[in-house]
């Protein structure tokens, strides 16, 4: 029995990879200017006319690997905050180090918009002070992370940074329109430079990511089974935690808010390949690639000409199977 | 072996282990007895290191456990909980494996090396046939011979037990104490265990150490420490102990609260 469950693991990481090739390809054909499959891969390899050339590389083929990258490294993040914080509901949003990280980038949006360089380093230090905040006020001497209480001290920096958004979108109220876009996770707009800028950012932090496999693994099997077999509790917690929030953080600092796919995309991968990290964070990195361009594709093209952005997208379907997966009891 | 040596612990103000001694010698096992309470299973958490003690020394294997890294202790010392959790798709191979992260450094791959000791101590434990089973799939007494088996993948000289016979039917209480013992003289391991039942420390230990209020109140044979008197002023129990022709064990019988 146990021979072949690595086949079909490993089956399933391969099919997630064709769908994703797929996926980008159908997507890459979809919009105002519709292409065929076979289109597309003609363009894609140069024969097309010069209108489609145009719209391939300068829109879309920007926009689709930004979904890539970006639901890769909200996936790669949840994942690892929920084996540090030992619980299957911790994700960027929830914890609150999204709304950390947005609060930073919007005061530099908004008041000083000629730091905007500082942009993604901002977006890491307000996300590890959420992350900080909601460890600190979760984690008790006695008893260490209790699941309800990273949820409710979640939901408290959650409303404390949402407040500072609040509060920032009122006092500067005239410069906002630019920023609301990001504010509600828009991947529109894009161009390859933004790519570019992406790609070794989420390159380092997969690459940490993947490395910390082990660490993950030995997270799940509890403090005190860690504790015995030599690791350093807090180190560990932290090392990992800096992982996560560096990836949530430089995604919101590009397309903002985009919340659940953190939640959602390593729950998918747990019930598809297990919880063992060595398959689970591979697959949660494919999956998360093919839930947001999946989510953006849809945004873009369901109520054309207009544009939903993909951060409402995920949060009218991750925020009902979130509560689809607290009713049937996985967590 | 495992020398403490006036060890202080305090849960905030209120210090809950006073001024605790205590010398185990080379292959000993050795049974912590006393109400509940009494503080047994946090100088087993203190001595592991799991919290902090306030003051004292702890060495293990003639070394001062404050000059070794995490690392090392677990190389030396492993301790078990009461309850351990898993995920669900966790097999016993698997997790007996993880006992072997000790002995790695944080990018190195378990060896041929390290398979073999898993299979000896998955052998050990009597769970070979159970490698490839799911952790969850077994009743308790499995379980807790898989966690044992993981314990003994470190290859340590000292295995501490908290009241490893806790949630298990009689049976499988005494499976897991003749394991114990099994273990103690095959490998000549040094074991300091939490136990409950009065009748399991005088039959499975070689010494036997009496807390009460977080103080030592006698540390010793079973046969010397198991007495009438000692079990009324600890426990406030009247017992009748018997000894049996064959054993030099105390057996003691419960007969009702005292006065």
């Amino acid at each position: 029995m146990t021979q072949h469950i690595p086949n079909r693991k490993a089956a399933l990481l391969v099919t997630a990879c064709i769908m994703l090739v797929v996926a980008v390809l159908l997507s890459i054909g979809l919009g105002s200017v519709r292409l065929t499959l076979a289109e597309t891969i003609e363009t894609i390899l140069g024969h097309g006319d010069a209108a489609s050339q145009t719209i391939l590389w300068d829109i879309r083929i920007p926009r689709v690997f930004l979904a890539l990258l970006i639901g890769a490294n909200l996936a790669a993040s949840g994942a690892l905050l929920q084996a540090v914080m030992q619980n299957p509901l911790a994700d960027p949003g929830l914890t609150g180090v999204s709304s950390g990280a947005a609060v930073t980038v919007l005061f530099i949006m908004l008041v000083v918009p000629d730091y905007s360089y500082l942009i993604p380093l901002a977006a890491i230090i307000g996300g590890g002070v959420a992350a900080g905040m909601v460890y600190s006020m979760a984690w008790k001497k006695q008893g260490g992370l209790a699941p309800v209480r990273i949820i409710l001290s979640g939901v408290a920096v959650n409303a404390v940074f949402g407040g500072a958004i609040g509060l920032l979108s009122i006092l500067y109220s005239d410069k906002l329109p630019g920023a609301l876009q990001w504010m509600n996770g828009s991947l529109s707009g894009k161009g390859m430079g933004d790519v570019m800028m992406m790609l070794p950012y989420s390159i380092v932090g997969w690459v940490a990511a993947l490395l910390s496999i082990r660490q993950a693994n030995i997270l799940r099997l509890g403090e005190q089974v860690a504790h015995n077999l030599g690791q350093n509790l807090h180190r560990l917690r932290f090392s990992l935690s800096i992982i996560a929030v560096y990836l949530a953080a430089v995604s919101v600092s590009t397309v903002g808010l985009v919340g659940f796919i953190g939640l959602v995309v390593p729950h998918m991968a747990r019930m598809l390949v297990g919880s063992d990290y060595r398959l689970s964070l591979p697959f949660s990195l494919v999956l998360g690639s093919l839930v947001l361009l999946v989510a953006d594709t849809f945004g873009r093209t369901a109520f054309a000409p207009l544009e939903i952005p993909a951060g409402i997208v995920m949060a009218i379907v991750g925020g009902p199977y979130f509560l689809y997966l607290m009713r049937k009891g996985g967590i | 072996m495992l020398q403490v040596q006036s060890l202080n612990i305090s849960y905030g103000p209120r210090t809950i282990v006073h001024n605790f001694s205590l010398d185990i010698q080379e292959g000993e096992v050795v049974s912590i007895i006393g109400p509940n309470g009494s503080g047994k299973s946090s100088i087993l958490k203190a001595i592991s290191r799991l919290i902090p003690c306030e003051s004292g020394r702890v060495c293990i294997a003639d070394q001062e456990l404050n000059s070794l890294s995490m690392k090392q202790i677990s190389r030396i010392m492993c301790m078990l909980c009461q309850s351990n959790t898993c995920p669900s798709d966790v097999t016993v191979g698997e997790l007996v494996g993880y006992g072997r992260i000790p002995h790695k450094k944080w990018y190195e791959r378990l060896s041929g090396e390290d398979y073999e000791i898993v299979a000896w101590a998955l052998e050990q434990t009597g769970m070979l046939s159970y490698k490839n089973r799911y952790l969850v799939s077994l009743s308790g007494g499995e379980a807790q011979r898989a966690w044992i088996a993981m314990a003994l993948a470190q290859r340590p000289k000292i295995l501490l037990l908290d009241e490893p016979t806790t949630y298990l039917d009689i049976a499988h209480q005494l499976d897991v104490l003749e394991l114990v013992r099994k273990l103690n003289q095959d490998l000549k391991l040094t074991v300091v265990m939490v136990l409950h039942d009065l009748n399991h420390a005088s039959a499975y230990s070689d010494k036997i150490c009496v807390i009460k209020d977080g103080s030592l109140r006698v540390f010793g044979k079973p046969q010397d420490v198991l007495t009438m008197e000692l079990i009324r002023s600890v426990y406030g129990v009247e017992t009748e102990i018997q000894y049996m022709p064959d054993s030099s064990s105390p057996r003691i019988h419960v007969l009702k609260k005292a006065n």
